[in-house]
């Protein structure tokens, strides 16, 4: 090899095709599940040997709990959840008439508790909140993602869009400079994966436990060294109505795990 | 009680050997941690877990703070008759958990 071609080579490799690849193109996409090793797929494969099964048997528990001053269960009004949920968690965020933005699943929950239950609303990454979601999650498996984006959303799904992009924190990274430019490469020895919300809440082996889409977001805000919104803050909405309609039309995989 | 999942056949032949699976709800606090005060949050971890055949104990595992949260089991043994297999998990403060399964054996 020549010093000039050695030279264009380990440009093209440090600098190359890689860093401008812009959005991933609809048959370019991977879930997360694609990049991790056979154990790992294992455990999820496998609803015995999957940890998150145990937060979806919570779950299922609290979901014919009748609670609060109503004193109705989720199943009082919405019957089994095996078809009532059945591709719910396939269209989150929705757009919320009252509050004139999306929400997500778990601001669902936490409406219908306050409104219907009249008990009151489960923090955010609490046990029981994300073993219902997980329960109700669960009833999407295999579905696939298809965000409503009407002109309600659209301003949503822009900002969501916009911060994906943004540079922030010190590092100066956006999100679409790991997931759009450089999946499939590696930070510090772990593949870089695509960021594709299609298992969550999911089972993180790093946490030992079920996590929310937000605490996931919360990791990567910390990992470029920004400051992270507060975990109700409705930022994380708008990302995940990005983040959901760049999945549209993979399979939801909740309660997916991953390393 | 904690939650278990336990996979065992329910069906299985004379002299098969067969896989037994056991997943259990812990958190396994190793007592090596601290809160955000700098408090030593105390260990809480399962030191024992016994997995027996018709009375008769065919595992039997002792459990450290290095072992994960929610720890899973995976074993064999030979189907040899039908009956029961139960499996009690124990730890600290008082920690204990049962369940059972019934096999049959043809």
């Amino acid at each position: 090899m020549t010093p000039t071609s050695l030279v264009a080579f380990l440009l093209a490799t440090c600098f190359g095709s890689a860093a401008l690849a812009g959005e991933i193109t609809l048959s370019e996409r991977r879930s997360g599940y694609e990049f991790m090793g056979t154990e790992t797929r294992g455990i999820q494969d496998d609803d015995t040997a999957n940890p998150a099964m145990l937060w979806v048997l919570d779950g299922e528990a609290l979901w014919n709990r009748r609670l609060g001053s109503a004193q109705k269960s989720c199943a009082d009004c919405h019957g089994d959840a095996s078809t009532s949920m059945k591709g719910v968690a396939a269209r989150y965020p929705a757009f919320e008439k009252a509050l004139s933005r999306p929400i997500d699943l778990d601001e669902r929950i936490n409406i219908c508790r306050t409104g219907q239950q009249k008990a009151s609303p489960l923090p955010f990454e609490s046990k029981d909140l994300l073993a219902l979601s997980a329960y109700i999650g669960m009833q999407s498996r295999g579905m696939s993602i298809e965000s409503k984006i009407d002109e309600h959303m659209r301003p949503f799904l822009q900002a969501g869009r916009e911060m994906f992009n943004l540079r922030q924190g010190q590092l100066n990274l956006s999100c679409a400079q790991c997931h759009d430019d450089n999946w499939g490469e590696k930070l510090a020895g772990a593949p870089i994966p695509q960021g594709h919300p299609t298992g969550y809440p999911l089972y993180r082996l790093d946490w030992q436990a079920v996590g929310s889409l937000r605490r996931r977001l919360r990791n990567c805000l910390s990992g470029i060294r920004a400051i992270s919104y507060e975990i109700g803050a409705p930022e994380y909405v708008e990302l995940e109505l990005y983040l959901m309609w760049r999945a549209r039309g993979m399979k939801i995989e909740t309660p997916a795990v991953r390393p | 009680m904690a939650r278990t999942i336990i996979n065992v056949p329910a069906k299985a032949r004379r002299g098969d050997i067969i896989e037994i699976k056991s997943l259990i709800q812990h958190e396994m606090e190793t007592g090596f941690r601290v809160d955000n005060v700098g408090q030593v949050l105390p260990r809480d971890i399962i030191t024992d877990f016994i997995c027996r055949y018709n009375g008769e104990e065919i595992f039997h595992a002792e459990l450290f703070p290095a072992i994960a949260a929610n720890p899973f089991f995976v074993f064999s043994t030979t189907a040899t008759e039908s009956g029961t297999i139960t499996f009690e998990w124990s730890g600290d403060n008082g920690f204990s958990a049962t369940a059972s399964r019934d096999i049959t054996v043809e």
